[in-house]
């Protein structure tokens, strides 16, 4: 356990140090949402009714720029092979990764999402409801994306890859992330009902990515 | 108590890396106490077996095998491995480099100060590990060694990198774990002169070596 946690630690120090992803995706995170109003117009019903797909769209593409790096920095200075050669299983061990990932990564971008949702013209309750579905959508995102950090780990440049591997498998996520959200601004149909979707795909990708991950990182050594 | 480790025997190991044979049918005996010393040319397989050691690579043939040791851990778990990379984060404190690997390794045997005094790295341990050269990278990474203990050591080139003071001091702690019982592998171009050691050569197609 103490090795665990203090796996989670150095990976969040590393994070959000200097040259960490951290700040990189929150800042990336602002300025998409920020350009979408200057590309769609100053219509503010219309900015209002895409703001939830946008925060989405945004958070997803900002979990992904910094999800290369996430097994990569230890596979490149020779801490991926000592991790390999601990006691921890290493199903446990990218759990914690991707735990600590989020936690410096994706939990900002649940934070800015108030703030950015005011530029979208949102009203208060979708705001929140876009938020909650932020915070229960973005772990996914990252334990479903960690399976294609894992796989392209050997590859050099390989973030373009991970893209291309990874947003099919988010494409559900984002589904009922934004329809969950959406539903609250229209009242056509219960928020609970995509909402515990999300959840369960949360749930799931808890438990597959680490293991898959896990099972693309043994071989990537050989 | 698990009892100590005292043999760790490779019999018939063959392992192919990229298509090529890099290893065929070698057996090997290392014995606790003594220095088995992997020589070899460029491309000769030394690296390869310490990793295969490591259980980083998987032989197409052969097994490897422990006498005594704890029999719940792999073969791999009994290992510190000391290759080319350092393994340290330049975001990181001296400090904290050290103490992250002594916690991920479980069961802390020495202090931090401890370990990085003994490779006289103690003056810097707040230091962040970016602003390190090439040599104090080397003993920094040789600390995580003295933090954990773990009986079988696997040094790939330990000396490179090192100055006469640093490389005098790191085979004094190596002497130091042979005397205490511990197994080393060493893969070395230089004669480093360890109290007592095996030789183990491998040539560029190696059928057999002496134990």
């Amino acid at each position: 356990m103490t090795a665990l946690l203090a796996l989670f630690l150095r990976e969040w120090r590393l994070a959000v140090r200097v040259g960490g992803g951290a700040l990189m995706g929150a800042l990336f995170f602002l300025i998409v949402v920020t350009v979408v109003p200057f590309g769609v117009g100053p219509d503010l019903n219309l900015l209002s009714r895409i703001g939830p797909a946008i925060l989405w769209i945004g958070a997803l593409l900002a979990t992904l720029l910094s999800l290369d790096r996430l097994f990569q920095v230890d596979r490149d200075d020779g801490g991926l092979d000592l991790i390999l050669m601990g006691e921890s299983p290493l199903e446990l061990v990218v759990l914690v990764k991707c735990l600590a990932h989020w936690a410096a990564t994706g939990l900002p971008l649940v934070v800015a999402s108030p703030l950015l949702a005011i530029f979208m013209n949102m009203e208060p309750i979708a705001i929140g409801a876009t938020t909650l579905t932020l915070l229960v959508g973005t772990p996914a995102l990252t334990f479903t994306g960690a399976i294609g950090a894992a796989l392209t780990v050997t590859l050099k440049r390989g973030g373009l890859l991970l893209a291309i591997l990874v947003l099919p498998l988010t494409v559900p996520v984002m589904i009922f992330g934004v329809s969950s959200a959406t539903a609250v601004l229209y009242g056509n149909m219960p928020f609970a009902t995509p909402f515990a979707i999300l959840a369960a795909l949360g749930l799931f990708a808890m438990v597959l990515g680490p293991l898959a991950a896990a099972a693309a990182l043994r071989h990537a050594g050989e | 108590m698990a009892p100590p480790v005292t043999r760790l025997v490779g019999e018939k190991l063959t392992l192919d890396r990229g298509g090529r044979r890099v290893l065929s049918d070698l057996s090997f005996a290392a014995q606790s106490g003594v220095a088995l010393v992997v020589t070899g040319a460029n491309g000769a397989g030394k690296s390869t077996l310490l990793r295969l050691i490591a259980g980083l690579l998987r032989p197409v043939s052969g097994r490897l095998a422990l006498e005594g040791g704890d029999a719940e851990l792999s073969i791999a778990q009994h290992c510190h491995y000391f290759g080319h990379q350092d393994a340290l984060k330049n975001q990181l404190s001296v400090g904290e480099n050290l103490a992250f690997w002594r916690d991920f390794f479980g069961l802390a045997d020495a202090e931090v100060f401890a370990a990085l005094d003994r490779v006289g790295l103690a003056r810097l341990i707040d230091l962040p590990a970016a602003y390190l050269s090439a040599g104090q990278r080397r003993r920094l990474a040789f600390a995580r060694l003295l933090v954990t203990r773990r009986p079988i050591w696997l040094l790939d080139e330990p000396t490179s990198a090192l100055d006469a003071a640093s490389e005098a001091r790191l085979l004094e702690i190596v002497g130091e774990h042979l005397d205490a019982g511990g197994l080393v592998v060493a893969a070395t171009h230089l004669a480093l002169p360890f109290p007592r050691m095996d030789a183990l050569r491998l040539g560029p197609a190696t059928i057999g070596a002496a134990a």
